[in-house]
């Protein structure tokens, strides 16, 4: 392992920039003759709208533009759309609503944008904005995802607010399965709504070139690519090649940054019909009511097991929750990235899912970090969790007699796992997290009042979304491969182009690491480039932790390419056989012989082309490369959580954390346990702290971070972390993914632990000190006097 | 955050003269409170009056058997006070659990007081010392001070220019934070001067700080956790919201006593 290659802790070259205050993010940027946009928003959860009066807003200091929902389909401004197509057990396709940038005729959510001002300044926005009159008539408002078949129809494609009812699995096996049980564990589950609140907000700026009669967006994306597809080619904005779209450095997603929200579009079309640079920047109080949330289930769960503690079959009924409108990919989160990882890391037979998505007057419900596989993991592992207790079995003993063992292994429920050791990442977890010396800590904490709990979460996920084919044919809309361009300059330095998006991640490092590491260049002469349509052959960008397994599967096939035309180059300067020459620690060799050429030599040879005719060769030396996985990848792991529990007030305090992770091939190790931080900050934010609540009005209680509590870092304790590795046998490093483990891990850990701690199941998400205090006193209420 | 007249005068007399000239008039003081909903335009006064360089409102001095802090002193400047950290100690760690560092930078107690947020932690430590408030027009004993929610018995045109605190032995402030503000979810003050013996809560009442005469009365007997065991208070009057129910205030204003006083008696 070289300094700076596959395996080293490079520390982030991206970071320079950062933490000086250099970023270029969206709003950063200011464009000659820019104009400010503010949304008028509708207050109410659902209503009509009988009339809009702009008038008086129009005169206002500075107003350039006053436009609303009738002026954008007058312009023929396409609607918003879902690319996953999913249908539904009778056969029927998913309930689509039309879904406008700008409501017309009626609002579905509190934060519905219902007319769109455009000012000179900012402060002249806000102030017209507040004279825009929209005359609503309220209608009763649907919010609870458990009792939207029954409430008011929002959308007239949806009756009963239902999208699909949608399963997966063979229903009569799994009956038969359970009819032949020693024991079911039965759990209702509610998986928490969350509001992902990246740090940058979302921006867009739209600019329209008279000139040429084409569009610039400049926004906070994850697949700038996909945007300009969907803009372009759903929306009717402006054929593709008459737009680009540039996602500059954007501070986080977590998914809610991949779909095409309704303030692009609208920036967009505001910009031609002003013929001046539009720019929107959301504040923090927009984010919560505008952006897609995550989660939001309602499951019930069930476990069949044998005497022995096999487990026989699983099944489940979830409805969620998908808001007023289907967000971009928001079908697929709680079908095909969530039934089909069912199975965890258990060897079962039989699996059945079914799974109602429904409307309801709350901002669309779109992918959040791990999107539909946290979900399954906490269905799952508080199943076999609860399943152990129940039958007075060590959970980690059952998981062990549950665990897949061989591999390829195809579950009921479409996927095949290609590799892994779930008893290793497991039996590595306990010695960390010291098991053995548990039952003294909790004696130990016991004796001042507290109780202590040890949960365990033994999830996998699927990552690297694909191949193509299979998304496919399960309803994507899109490919899931990626691309990479490897442009190698005369004096040999390197950049890389990529179709994935760095929004936190440290692509310009790891990526570079790759190719110095194949290269035998230092890691200072490459570069990364990506977010921009005009530079970026094509891409889909980054989410579902898929930019090493796919992205860099590309930059290895396009570096592949590159190494076969450098080698022909060598050849030629070194007057020798092409299947001779040698490449290795960046310079070339004719094997058996002293002769050699270094790599900045090839590179130069191949511009200056002295050495070679054009009949021979090409000049130049720039490879392209798409890549298209073969299978998904399986992170997978055990991570266990271990709490103090404050019986007086139901404070939980998480005292110990254990994670061992298999994520294959780590390219940086640094930046992966960085990864792993994150995720369990967020997966223990959803376990303890947040939760989105609407009132059954529609109105959104927790709309700021006054009521909506995000992790600190006083929540956690230092967080012991470890590897095992077996390599993702599909692509070429055997790489998996680490982005969202940590996310669909910590939730079940948490609640485990804390449900050992205080004897009972019945703890809901998030677990707050009221939440347990309550379920302690519960508890206490049942439990016999003797005891 | 909409337009507004700023004003800044460096005597109290001034201020207090501004104050009664304009009559929607706020006085800005750390600003941590009233900043953050003029930026939201929840509030929009047409006029503002900077009291940042008014003289002689900031300082903490020990005056005979009572600490008196300016009204214009920083939270952190009371959190690390050496006057307080060795005549009552209670007091400074107030101040030492409101918000994060920047927060505890600029906003200030008279801020605070005056505001009478009914989550906010100083109105607990006036109450429960029995302080004084005193204004640019009288002294106002904590007891007749805090008349309800967001209400105080302040005058329009009245300005508070420093508090004064009564030394009391034994005292301690135990705070239950709410998970998404860091405010007081509950927050419990008690102490012991003399006879004079004070539990005062925030966080609970629907109508701000209170004392809990049950409480103080038990404490009369032994001041002694145990004195207050089984005793609890009735959720009835106290807030309820997604973070915590009425009933669970209560359990904790009880907890939260117990604790207080347990820690009180250690010093």
């Amino acid at each position: 392992m070289s300094a700076t290659g596959i395996g080293a802790a490079v520390r982030r070259k991206e970071d320079h920039r950062f933490i000086t205050g250099k970023g270029q993010y969206t709003d950063d940027i200011s464009r000659p003759g820019e104009t400010r946009a503010v949304f008028v928003r509708s207050p109410h959860a659902h209503a009509k709208i009988r009339k809009i009066d702009t008038s008086a807003a129009q005169k206002m200091p500075g107003v350039v533009a006053v436009l609303t929902g009738e002026q954008l389909a007058a312009d023929k401004i396409g609607h918003l759309i879902c690319g996953w197509m999913i249908h539904s057990k009778d056969g029927s396709p998913m309930k689509m609503a039309p879904h406008p940038a700008i409501a017309s005729g009626k609002a579905c959510y509190v934060g519905d944008p219902v007319a769109l001002v455009v000012a000179e300044t900012l402060t002249q926005a806000r102030d017209a904005a507040e004279k825009v009159a929209v005359d609503y008539e309220p209608l009763p408002a649907v919010v609870d995802p458990a009792k939207a078949k029954a409430g008011a129809q929002i959308h007239e494609v949806a009756p009963k607010n239902t999208i699909y009812e949608w399963h997966l699995g063979d229903v009569k096996a799994v009956e038969a399965a359970f009819r032949s049980a020693k024991h079911v564990t039965k759990l209702d589950i509610v998986n928490n709504r969350l509001v992902p609140n990246a740090m940058e907000p979302r921006v867009a700026i739209g600019e329209y070139d008279t000139g040429n009669d084409s569009f610039t967006l400049w926004n906070t994306s994850q697949n700038p690519h996909v945007a300009r597809l969907v803009i372009a080619a759903f929306i009717g904005m402006a054929p593709e090649h008459k737009l680009r779209v540039i996602a500059p450095d954007v501070g986080g997603g977590f998914g809610s940054k991949i779909f095409i929200y309704p303030e692009e579009v609208a920036c967009l079309w505001a910009s031609k019909r002003t013929g001046r640079p539009v720019k929107w920047t959301s504040d923090r109080s927009e984010a919560f009511l505008a952006d897609a949330h995550g989660r939001d289930h309602v499951t019930h769960a069930e476990m069949a097991f044998a005497s022995d503690g096999k487990i026989l079959a699983l099944r489940a009924k979830t409805i969620a929750n998908l808001g007023a409108y289907m967000s971009t990919f928001s079908s697929s989160v709680p079908t095909y990235l969530y039934a089909t990882l069912l199975s965890g890391q258990y060897d079962i037979a039989h699996i059945y899912c079914e799974v109602d998505a429904v409307y309801t007057n709350t901002v669309p419900v779109d992918a959040y970090r791990g999107a539909g596989r946290p979900e399954a993991t906490f269905v799952v592992e508080r199943l076999v969790e609860v399943g152990a207790r129940e039958q007075g079995m060590d959970p980690a003993e059952l998981r062990r007699k549950n665990f897949v063992r061989n591999f390829p292994h195809q579950t009921p429920v479409i996927m095949t796992y290609d590799a892994g050791d779930y008893n290793a990442s497991l039996k590595k977890a306990m010695e960390i997290a010291d098991v053995k010396g548990f039952a003294k800590r909790r004696r130990d904490a016991a004796r001042n009042g507290k109780l202590r709990g040890l949960g365990y979460s033994t999830y996998i996920e699927a990552c690297g979304i694909a191949p193509s084919q299979a998304v496919g044919s399960l309803g994507a809309g899109v490919g899931l491969w990626e691309s990479a361009e490897v442009r190698v300059n005369p004096t040999g330095s390197v950049e890389i182009l990529t179709g994935c998006h760095a929004h936190g991640q440290g692509h310009e490092t790891t990526f570079a690491q790759v190719v110095a590491d194949r290269l035998g260049i230092p890691i200072e002469n490459i570069s990364v480039v990506h977010g921009d349509t005009d530079k970026v052959q094509f891409g889909m960008g980054t989410y579902g932790s898929r930019s090493g397994a796919v992205g860099i599967s590309a930059i290895v096939k396009a570096l592949d390419k590159v190494e076969a035309k450098a080698k022909k180059v060598a050849a030629h300067m070194l007057e020798a056989s092409e299947s001779d020459i040698v490449f290795k620690d960046g310079k070339f060799t004719v094997a058996g012989t002293d002769k050699a050429a270094a790599w900045g030599d090839v590179a130069l040879n191949a511009y200056i082309a002295h050495k070679f005719s054009g009949q021979e060769l090409e000049p130049g030396l720039k490879e392209g490369a798409f890549y298209d996985p073969t299978n998904f990848t399986f992170p997978a792991g055990c991570h266990i959580c271990e709490v103090e529990i404050d019986q007086e007030t139901g404070e939980t305090r998480v005292v110990n954390w254990t994670a061992v992770d298999d994520f294959g091939t780590v390219i940086n190790p640094m930046i992966v346990e960085g990864q792993v931080h994150g995720g369990i900050a967020q997966g223990v934010g959803q376990a303890l702290l947040e939760g989105a609540v609407y009132d059954k009005e529609g109105q959104l209680v927790s709309g700021s971070f006054m009521d909506y509590a995000m992790p600190r870092a006083e929540n956690f304790p230092p967080f012991n972390i470890d590897t095992t590795v077996t390599k993702c046998p599909s692509n070429p490093l055997g790489l998996k993914g680490c982005g969202e483990a940590g996310a669909i891990a910590a939730p079940a850990a948490v609640i485990n632990a804390i449900t050992d701690a205080i004897g009972t199941e019945e703890v809901t998400m998030p677990a707050t000190a009221q939440t347990v205090w309550a379920a302690l006193q519960k508890a206490n209420r049942m439990r016999p006097a003797a005891e | 955050m909409y337009a507004f007249t700023y004003h800044r005068p460096t005597t109290v007399r001034q201020a207090a003269n501004l104050l009664a000239k304009h009559e929607d008039a706020k006085l800005l003081a750390g600003g941590h409170s009233l900043i953050p909903v003029m930026k939201l335009r929840l509030a929009s006064p047409p006029v503002l009056i900077d009291l940042s360089k008014v003289e002689g409102l900031s300082g903490i001095e020990l005056k005979g058997r009572s600490i008196v802090i300016g009204a214009m002193t920083r939270h952190n400047d009371v959190a690390r006070s050496k006057e307080l950290q060795e005549h009552l100690p209670a007091l400074a760690e107030v101040p030492a659990a409101i918000g994060d560092p920047h927060v505890r930078h600029v906003g200030t107690i008279g801020g605070s007081v005056a505001n009478n947020d009914p989550n906010a932690d100083y109105p607990a430590a006036c109450l429960g010392l029995g302080a004084t408030i005193v204004t640019s027009k009288r002294k106002i004993a904590a007891d007749d001070f805090f008349t309800g929610m967001f209400s105080t018995a302040l005058e329009p045109d009245e300005i508070i220019t420093k508090i004064s605190f009564p030394i009391a032995k034994k005292a301690a402030y135990q705070k239950f934070k709410h998970p998404a503000s860091g405010f007081a979810l509950v927050g419990v003050f008690v102490s012991k001067r003399a006879s004079d013996i004070r539990v005062a809560v925030t966080g609970a009442g629907a109508n701000g700080v209170f004392r809990v005469k049950a409480f103080e009365e038990a404490l009369a007997q032994r001041f002694t956790p145990k004195s207050l065991d089984g005793l609890s208070i009735k959720p009835d009057g106290l807030n309820s919201d997604i973070h915590a129910s009425a009933e669970y205030r209560a359990h904790l204003v009880g907890v939260l006593a117990r604790r207080a006083v347990a820690d009180a008696v250690k010093r």
